[in-house]
Formats: structure tokens, sequence, C-alpha cells
């Protein structure tokens, strides 16, 4: 996940620029995109690591019903408050279950992820008095500084925005630092990591902890985006779809997941138009196909053509 | 000669594989700046004694002392950050990583800085040192190449490295030059000998080669069924039918 000025200041310009020139239905898709790609930023930050998580909802939901009994019990919709809190109580969750999950890799670590956020997801459904159960809880209008900030308009979307700039940053910073580099080592090799004095159970504990945030964060977005909170935040297809977006995009470099995250949207909203009756089979298929040709994902696709490009004008440049 | 204080103490060191008497009562000191050299046949248990050093194996019975402290069954993070650090017969590296990604990653948990999630990896100064490493290993040109593009004799090198940017005070070397080449065996160990001197780093390294050992070791341990059976200077060890025998199968 190497910085690359050239290609942030573009996508940047994009983000930018783009919502002002574009109907008000893609406004509210590149906002969905954007509250995913944070939490879909916590699931290939593991992918890193040679881990997978199905589980990854346990953080999502966490931070939807942060908002969703925030708006419940105490009338407080500000986003201002409500961002950095859905980030900690996503970092209590992660760093409470995260005791446990530094224990494990491979097939447990994904698997108890998985039980842990169906866990959570039976609580929501079966506490109604507090959760409302299958009805969920309708969240409203988010504000910010006491003014409206209504989903679907520019303000949301900026703010969205801002907040995805921020966690790139985060995140960009984490994987350049000592941290970040053991947790990609741990795909490669524990022995030399202990034998380095260094504790792979820390590093994974610390991701662990990382990720609940990312993923809290996403749900806070996702709720007032959405205007309701139900248990299937917290449902295994939920997880599902995390892993499914940081595979489609790649997870070699950050942005690949913010490419997973708008192509899976468009790819939802359009398959679904046009196949109403076979959307998931269209997801099922490009993920084959991603699987088959391109397992580094959208993020990959875009490093070799960049190559072949920068090869051909070297090609040029010197024939 | 003046001797040194002592780095290194097992008492009774015992670890049995079923039948397999992999160590037995092995009580060995080694003192400080010592340039140990461990031989024996395949099975001896010279591997299984620097895994019970290094708290990869935990013994059945014994002690192990590291300079005073007892260091029996601790887990190899801890003796490693206690200043006991060790390579491989296998080489064991970052293979997604460049040469000088893995040095800088040594040196990161070295400072105690292995847990920063916000400083980077590459900060100035320890870039130069990790370059400096590199250089002492002779691997400066291959600093910035995939660690899978180097030659064996490299990967044996680049393992001791990132052990010695933990700057220990006892390293342990599992077969250095198995592996590579015969004409860059003694290159492989004059590069190594000479840093590790350099630094007044005690080691103690396991060799299938009797020519390296006579040659780089102050002192010999022969290993035979788990237990030291010879213990002195190679030459007059290596020179003994009896030892010949046990090491090479023949006198």
């Amino acid at each position: 996940m190497r910085p690359n000025l050239r290609v942030l200041s573009i996508v940047s310009a994009l983000l930018i620029l783009v919502p002002l020139v574009v109907p008000s239905w893609v406004v509210f898709i590149l906002t969905k995109a954007l509250f995913i790609f944070i939490a879909v930023l916590g699931v290939a930050l593991f992918l890193r690591g040679g881990q997978i998580t199905f589980g990854h909802a346990l953080f999502f939901a966490t931070g939807t019903y942060t908002v969703g009994f925030s708006v419940k019990w105490f009338e407080l919709r500000e986003t201002l408050v409500l961002v950095p809190m859905g980030a900690l109580t996503g970092l209590i969750m992660a760093a409470l279950v995260g005791l446990i999950m530094a224990r494990y890799r491979g097939v447990f670590f994904a698997m108890l992820n998985l039980a842990f956020s169906m866990i959570l997801y039976a609580i929501l459904l079966k506490l109604y008095w507090v959760t409302g159960g299958t009805d969920g809880i309708s969240v409203g209008t988010a504000t910010f500084l006491g003014l409206p900030l209504p989903a679907g308009t520019y303000p949301f979307y900026y703010f969205t925005l801002v907040i995805a700039g921020l966690i790139t940053y985060v995140v960009y910073r984490f994987l350049a630092s000592p941290l970040g580099y053991f947790l990609r080592a741990i795909a490669d090799n524990e022995i030399r990591i202990e034998y380095s004095g260094e504790s792979v159970r820390r590093v994974i504990y610390l991701t662990y902890i990382l990720a609940g945030g990312l993923g809290g964060v996403s749900g806070v977005l996702a709720a007032f985006t959405v205007g309701h909170v139900v248990p299937e935040d917290a449902f295994w297809i939920q997880s599902a779809q995390f892993v499914f977006i940081a595979l489609l995009g790649g997870f070699e470099g950050i942005l690949g997941s913010l490419m997973g995250a708008v192509a899976f949207e468009f790819i939802q909203t359009y398959s679904s138009k046009y196949f109403p009756y076979a959307w998931q089979l269209t997801l099922g298929g490009i993920m084959l196909l991603v699987i088959l040709f391109r397992p580094g994902g959208l993020w990959a696709i875009y490093e070799s053509l960049v190559s072949r490009f920068s090869s051909k004008a070297e090609g040029s440049t010197h024939g | 000669m003046v001797e040194t204080p002592l780095i290194l103490q097992t008492v009774d060191l015992t670890k049995h594989f079923g039948m397999i008497k992999a160590a037995e009562r092995i009580s060995v000191e080694v003192n400080q700046g010592q340039l140990v050299g461990i031989v024996g046949a395949n099975g001896s248990g010279k591997t299984t004694f620097l895994n019970l050093i290094t708290g990869y194996l935990k013994p059945e019975r014994g002690r192990i002392l590291f300079m005073g402290r007892d260091t029996t069954g601790l887990p190899p993070r801890v003796i490693t950050r206690l200043g006991v650090a060790r390579s491989f017969q296998v080489p064991q590296l970052y293979t997604h990583m460049n040469v000088l990604e893995c040095v800088l990653l040594s040196l990161a948990a070295e400072s105690g800085n292995g847990g920063s999630f916000w400083q980077p990896l590459f900060e100035e100064s320890r870039r130069a040192e990790a370059l400096e490493t590199l250089g002492r290993f002779g691997l400066s040109a291959y600093a910035h190449r995939p660690t899978s593009e180097l030659p064996e004799g490299g990967r044996k090198l680049l393992d001791i490295a990132l052990s010695f940017a933990l700057k220990p005070k006892l390293l342990l070397m599992d077969e250095p030059t198995s592996g590579v080449s015969i004409e860059d065996k003694f290159e492989v160990m004059d590069t190594l000998v000479k840093v590790l001197q350099e630094s007044n780093v005690t080691t103690i390294f396991v060799e299938h080669d009797m020519e390296v050992v006579q040659r780089y070791g102050w002192r010999v341990l022969v290993f035979d069924e788990g237990q030291v059976i010879a213990d002195g200077k190679p030459d007059n060890v290596l020179a003994d039918p009896e030892v010949r025998k046990t090491v090479l199968g023949r006198v």
C-alpha cells in the first residue's frame, strides 16, 4: 500500500468534482461506496497479513447501533460527536473481542470472527425491547454543528469524503509504520517476527483494534446514509460483502478498497436494475473472473496498465 | 589468558522426543566474547541445543542461565529481547519484502519501536543504520532487491544480519555455511567472523563442516546422542580419532 501522490490526486479530484455533474442518485451511491470503503479497509488490512475475517460486520453494526441508541435514548444526531463515538465503540468492541482473536490465525480466525458477529446479530434480534428487533431503529437525519445534514445531499457526501480522506491518511501512516510492516510480515514468516523480539499476537491485536475503529466509523456514516439501523448490519452476509469488495478491489493498495467499493455499488445497482432475478449471479461471476484472471483485483489491473503504459512511454523515448 | 565473565550456562539440560535423547544432561559454560563451534553427526542434538537456549523448545529438566538470569522456559520473544539472537539452518526471511525492509524491521524491533503505528519504518537514521549493516555483511548491492532474488549465500548472510541488527550479546548460528558452495563458504565465514568480532558478539555456531570449525572456532563442543562428548580447542578435539569417528563415521 505505497503512497502514490499522482493517483491520490486524480482520485481526490474525481471524488470532489464528479458529484457536481452527476445525478443525485449517483451522489447517494458514491456516499455508500465511501462508507463501505472505510469498513473494507479493515478487512483489507487483515488480508495483507494473510488473515481473512468473515465477521467484520460486528464492528460495522457496533457503529450503526451507536447511532441507533444515541438517537433513541438521547436524541443525539450530531455527526461531529457520533463519528468519533462510533470509532471509540468500534475500538472498545475490538479491544475486548481481540483479546481472544489475537490467539488465532487462519480458518479459526475467520470463523471465530463470524461467530462473534452472529452473536451480536442474535442479541440485536432478540433484545427487541432495547434494539427494536427486526424493525431496528429509525435514526432520521444527521446534524452537523446542529444544522441538518440530510443523506444523499452534497454536504453529507462531502462530510463523508472528508472522513474517508482522514481515515485513508491514518491507514497509510499505519501501513508505513513498523507495525504495518510487521502485519505484512505475518503472512511471510511468524518465526522471524518472534525471533526479532516482536509479538505476533500484539501485531494482530493492535491491527484488530484499528480495524474495529474503522468498522465503527463506517457504521455511523452508514446509519445516517440509510436512515435506519437493523440487525442485518451484523449479519454474515454483510461481512461477506466486505470480503467480496476487498478481493474485488485488491488489498495491496489502499485505493484498491475504494475501487472495489465504488465498483461494487455500481455493479449492484445496474445488475439489480437489468437482471433483477440474477444480480447475485452477476456478482458471483465477477468474483470468479477476478480470482481466475486477476487475483490482485482492480488495483492489480490498474498497476499493470500503468506499468504497460510507462514501459511503452520509455520505449518510445528511447526508440 | 584472562577469563571473561560467563554469558551462558546450562545445567543438566535434558530433552527427549519419545525414545530419542535430543539433549541429555548438557552442562556447558560459555564466556563472553568466545566463538564456539558445535559439531556432531545428524540427529546428535546440535539444533535441539540451540532451540532450547532460544526458547523454541522447553527442557524437561535442567536450567539455562543467560548472564546470570534464569531463562529456562521463557518464550523466544522474551529471550531475544534479553540479548540472545539466532539464525536458522533454513534462512527465515520476509519473502514479500526487500532486503532493506527486512533489516529495518529488525532495527525497529531492537529499538523498541516495533509496535509504533505512526512513525514511518523508513526513518532517515534507521535507514542509514540498515544500509551500514548491509554494507558490513556485503549485501549493499541487494538492498532494494526482493529477498527471493538473493543467492543462497546471500540469504544466509541476510538471515544472520537480521539477527545481528538486534544487537545481541549472544548470537547462535545454525549451520551458517550449509547450502553455500564450497568456494563461497570461507568467504561467508570470513565476513561473519569479522563483523561479529568487531562487535564483540559472543557466538555459538553449529556446523557440519569440520574444516570450518577448525578454522574459525576458538573452542569446539562435540555432540553425540544429546550429550557433549568432547569440549576444547578445535585442533586438539578434532584430532581425536574417537571424535572423528563419531562426527564423520570414520577416523
